[in-house]
């Protein structure tokens, strides 16, 4: 018990020594690297969070997460199953799904900026362009692998169409579209920091190539740490929803 | 608990079935004009070698699958589709992990052609079913957190939940450690006789069938067709019945599976 907490605690600790080494170590030629040290960057964190200056960016960022990964399960679920259920549609598709998945979703931002101007809509659709397919795969090997006993048992009861695909399908997908949206919402988090350094005014991505503009490193360390600590915490919530919903 | 019979046009039979022939797409015979009857109350064991057909034979009288030639009246009706007073359970359990013990004990009731019940029969159903099963202290419990053999306890209350003139079990033991089965084939032949339903249980296990059936009917393969047939009226629980009688049978359906093979 006391090694599940103390360990990673220890790693952790390790790691914001080695970053305080390396910050005296680059301030030995560059005197202004000394503010990418954990103190300096701890204090700036403390400061842009007191203030406030820093939610509002959170706030927008996390809005982006939600409508990209919303788009990710309006599109990839229904696909998904499609894929799970044709033989014919999975022939179709496969070679383009692969193709389209092997492109970096950044690889789009000028069309996307081009098609949908500048502003949110671009970074939704990279987000969720991002997103779908972990969605779509999972939800197409949870439709591949329903339980034939299950389906069994729905006909054994005469159930109809409707109540097959709401009482044993959908749930019986359900671990496995959670465990693409955890993915995907790995896959969002980091492609939303680079997806928000053009064309927006907001955001995490954005406070980023901001901080950089004004020299106020120790703010951009913060951000940082700030990214990381955000993204944690919105797969410990995946995680736990997929762990919740199987009652593990 | 039901203990109403529905009519069944005077013959005393839950299942009636005659000249039943079936094979899958692949066009080869699966089992060839089979005939059997279940009375009410009667547990009769379908006993046969793997591949020999009983798992095929059993989905197409529960109307699972139709048969390509034949007749099945359940209760004295023709059958043309799963009946609601029929209920399966299979090798696996089959539960659904979203939902816990009640709501899987509960599964079969609320469908659209299923008999209609008021949330209280409901409720009522469930926890017999559970309690009869001896799982009543765990209504809350989900399969990822039960064992095997609590899992097809589970399987076999929500069978029984739904009344069942007729339960139809396909090799439900075989996955189930030894102790565990013994268990289970003692508990199975006490619901049975409680909920005054008949069963056809499928099986491959010799003891299986002297243990729990009142009639075994033999089956034999390419194509499947029932080769013999044996009226059990040993004592029950069968554990106290004469060992020289179950010795006796044991050898007689040993001896006719051993002329099965030499053909
Ligand atoms: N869904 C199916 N499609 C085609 N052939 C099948 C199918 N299920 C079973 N069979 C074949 O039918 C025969 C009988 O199988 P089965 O009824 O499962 O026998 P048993 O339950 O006695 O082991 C076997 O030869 C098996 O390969
Ligand atoms: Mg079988």
């Amino acid at each position: 018990m006391a090694s599940r907490l103390l360990l990673p605690l220890a790693g952790l600790l390790l790691a914001v020594l080695g970053w305080a080494a390396g910050a005296v170590w680059l301030a030995h030629g560059m005197p202004i690297a000394s503010a990418f040290a954990p103190l300096e960057s701890a204090a700036s964190l403390w400061q842009l969070v007191s203030a406030g200056e820093l939610w509002p960016h959170v706030v927008v960022s996390l809005k982006r997460v939600a409508v990209g990964l919303l788009l990710a399960i309006l599109i990839g679920v229904p696909l998904g199953v499609l894929t799970g259920l044709s033989r014919r549609f999975t022939q179709a598709t496969a070679p383009l799904f692969q193709f389209l998945r092997m492109v970096s979703p950044l690889s789009w931002m000028p069309l996307a900026v081009m098609v949908l101007g500048v502003g949110d809509a671009p970074v939704y659709f990279l987000l969720a362009f991002a997103a779908v397919w972990p969605i779509l795969l999972n939800t197409a090997s949870g439709v591949a692998q329903l339980d034939p006993n299950w389906l069994l048992l729905a006909r054994s009861l005469s159930a109809t169409r409707t109540e097959t695909v709401l009482r044993i399908v959908l749930p019986g997908i359900t671990a496995h579209i959670l465990t693409g949206v955890r993915l995907a919402i790995g896959i969002i988090w980091i492609v939303l920091v680079p997806a928000e350094m053009l064309g927006v005014s907001a955001g995490l991505g954005y406070f980023i190539l901001d901080t950089r503009d004004r020299l106020a490193y120790s703010e951009l360390m913060a951000v940082i740490v700030l990214v990381g600590a955000l993204g944690y915490a919105l797969d410990h919530l995946a995680r736990a929803a997929h762990a919740r919903w199987l009652h593990r | 608990m039901s203990t109403a019979v529905s009519g069944d046009g005077g013959t005393g039979l839950a299942l009636q079935a005659s000249g039943l022939n079936f094979s899958y797409a692949d066009g080869h015979a699966v089992f060839a004009d089979v005939s059997l009857d279940v009375r009410h109350r009667e547990i009769v064991c379908l006993l046969g070698g793997s591949g020999c057909g009983k798992s095929s034979l059993l989905r197409v009288l529960a109307r699972l699958e139709a048969p390509a030639s034949g007749d099945i009246r359940f209760l004295g009706e023709p059958l043309q589709a799963p009946h609601p007073r029929a209920a399966l359970v299979f090798q696996q359990p089959g539960l659904l992990p979203w939902l816990d013990a009640a709501g899987n004990a509960g599964f079969g009731l609320d469908f659209e052609h299923q008999p209609r019940l008021t949330p209280v029969e409901r409720a009522a159903r469930i926890e017999q079913a559970l309690s009869a099963v001896g799982l009543a202290g765990h209504a809350h419990r989900y399969p990822a957190q039960l064992s095997g053999g609590m899992a097809q306890r589970v399987a076999l209350a929500r069978a029984l939940a739904r009344e069942p003139q007729l339960l139809f079990a396909d090799e439900p033991f075989s996955a189930l450690d030894a102790i565990t089965r013994a268990e289970m084939q003692a508990l199975l032949v006490e619901v049975v006789h409680r909920w005054h339903t008949a069963a056809l249980l499928v099986t491959h296990d010799i003891d299986e069938a002297i243990l729990v059936a009142d009639r075994i009917l033999l089956m034999g393969e390419a194509p499947g067709r029932i080769v013999r047939e044996w009226v059990v009226d040993l004592e029950r629980p069968r554990e106290q019945a004469d060992p020289a009688a179950v010795t006796a049978l044991r050898l007689d359906i040993l001896s006719a599976l051993h002329a099965l093979r030499a053909h």
